[in-house]
């Protein structure tokens, strides 16, 4: 357990650094840093299918933003009201914990699933879909329906990109 | 000789080197889904990085001539479409929408486990499509009323 409580702190770290620096290279650099510790994190968990994807998602999203915010400072932001926000936060941290205390001592114990439906996936994937890679077998036989929607969401997120940033049909 | 557009003569050297292996590997990944880790999503990734090695390395103009904004756009559609025919198919062979409906073949080998693989093929092409359209605009499609000047002043 020790090795995920390293990763866990180095990922906070990382992502307290990346909101306190003012250079946005260096914060994206940190950015990278907190991917890296999560992909770490699901090797250690034994699910290399997430840690494929989420590498690989880590590499380009650091690309498109080291490519989409070198050179670009931010002015500094004037904060009205800081002891407001700061109470506010402190009250949303203290019931989020709260709840999530109670919530997740309610849970079945780590590793040790009781549900129904996984149980069946686990046994029965291999001789319904004959796919070797139960992964792919859960999402593209069973769960086909997420995986359309997946799709979709991508498709829209490209389509809202595209329309943000496109330059025909701009009005000047 | 005078470079152009892009990186250093290094950079574009190297790159013609692995942007080929990059891209092997992409398809590795994408076609062995059901059977090792990995699938459309991750190889399409993969596949959308090995372009983007090319643009980086060799400037826009260059590598937007081998795959040009329509095909990519074809390719996305394409991807979606035959995603969403594979889901039609299951309810027009056997009547359960996203049922899947080809034979399963045997285990572990690369012939096997019905319409996954096809599964994998169109989200390999969505996604590497999509990732590499998101690419291209946040990089190289600049607002005219850019905030440059915001930029200089800070």
């Amino acid at each position: 357990m020790l090795e995920h409580h390293v990763i866990i702190l180095l990922m906070i770290a990382g992502a307290i650094v990346a909101m306190e620096l003012e250079d946005m290279l260096s914060s994206v650099i940190a950015l990278g840093a907190v991917g890296i510790g999560l992909t770490l994190e699901f090797l250690l968990l034994r699910a290399p299918d997430l840690a494929i994807t989420q590498l690989v998602v880590e590499i380009l999203s650091l690309i498109i933003l080291i490519r989409a915010t070198v050179g670009v400072k931010l002015p500094p932001e004037k904060v009205k009201g800081r002891i407001g926000y700061f109470l506010f936060a402190v009250v949303f941290v203290v019931a989020f914990l709260v709840f999530s205390y109670r919530a997740l001592g309610a849970l079945p114990a780590f590793g040790a699933p009781v549900m129904k439906m996984g149980s069946l996936y686990v046994k029965e994937a291999l001789a319904r879909t004959g796919a070797a890679n139960i992964v792919s077998a859960i999402i593209l036989d069973f769960r086909g329906y997420d995986t359309l929607g997946e799709a979709t969401i991508l498709f829209t997120s490209v389509i809202g990109v595209l329309a943000i940033v496109r330059k025909v049909g701009r009005k000047q | 000789m005078r470079q152009e557009s892009g990186m250093t003569l290094i950079v574009k050297r190297i790159t013609r080197i692995t942007v080929s292996l990059i891209f092997l590997f992409g398809i590795y990944i994408v076609l062995h889904g059901h059977l090792t880790p990995g699938g459309g999503f991750a190889g399409g990734v993969i596949i959308a990085l090995s372009f983007i090695h090319l643009v980086l390395a060799f400037g826009k103009k260059v590598a937007l001539k081998r795959i040009s904004e329509a095909t990519i756009s074809a390719f996305e559609s394409i991807g979606g479409v035959f995603f969403w025919s594979i889901a039609l198919g299951g309810l027009l062979f056997s009547g359960v929408y996203f049922l899947n409906f080809l034979p399963k073949g045997e285990a572990f080998s690369l012939f096997s486990a019905g319409t996954i693989v096809f599964c994998n093929i169109a989200i390999f092409l969505k996604v590497g499509a999509g990732l590499f359209a998101i690419f291209v605009a946040l990089a190289f499609l600049r607002m005219p009323d850019d905030p440059k000047e915001g930029g200089k002043a800070a």
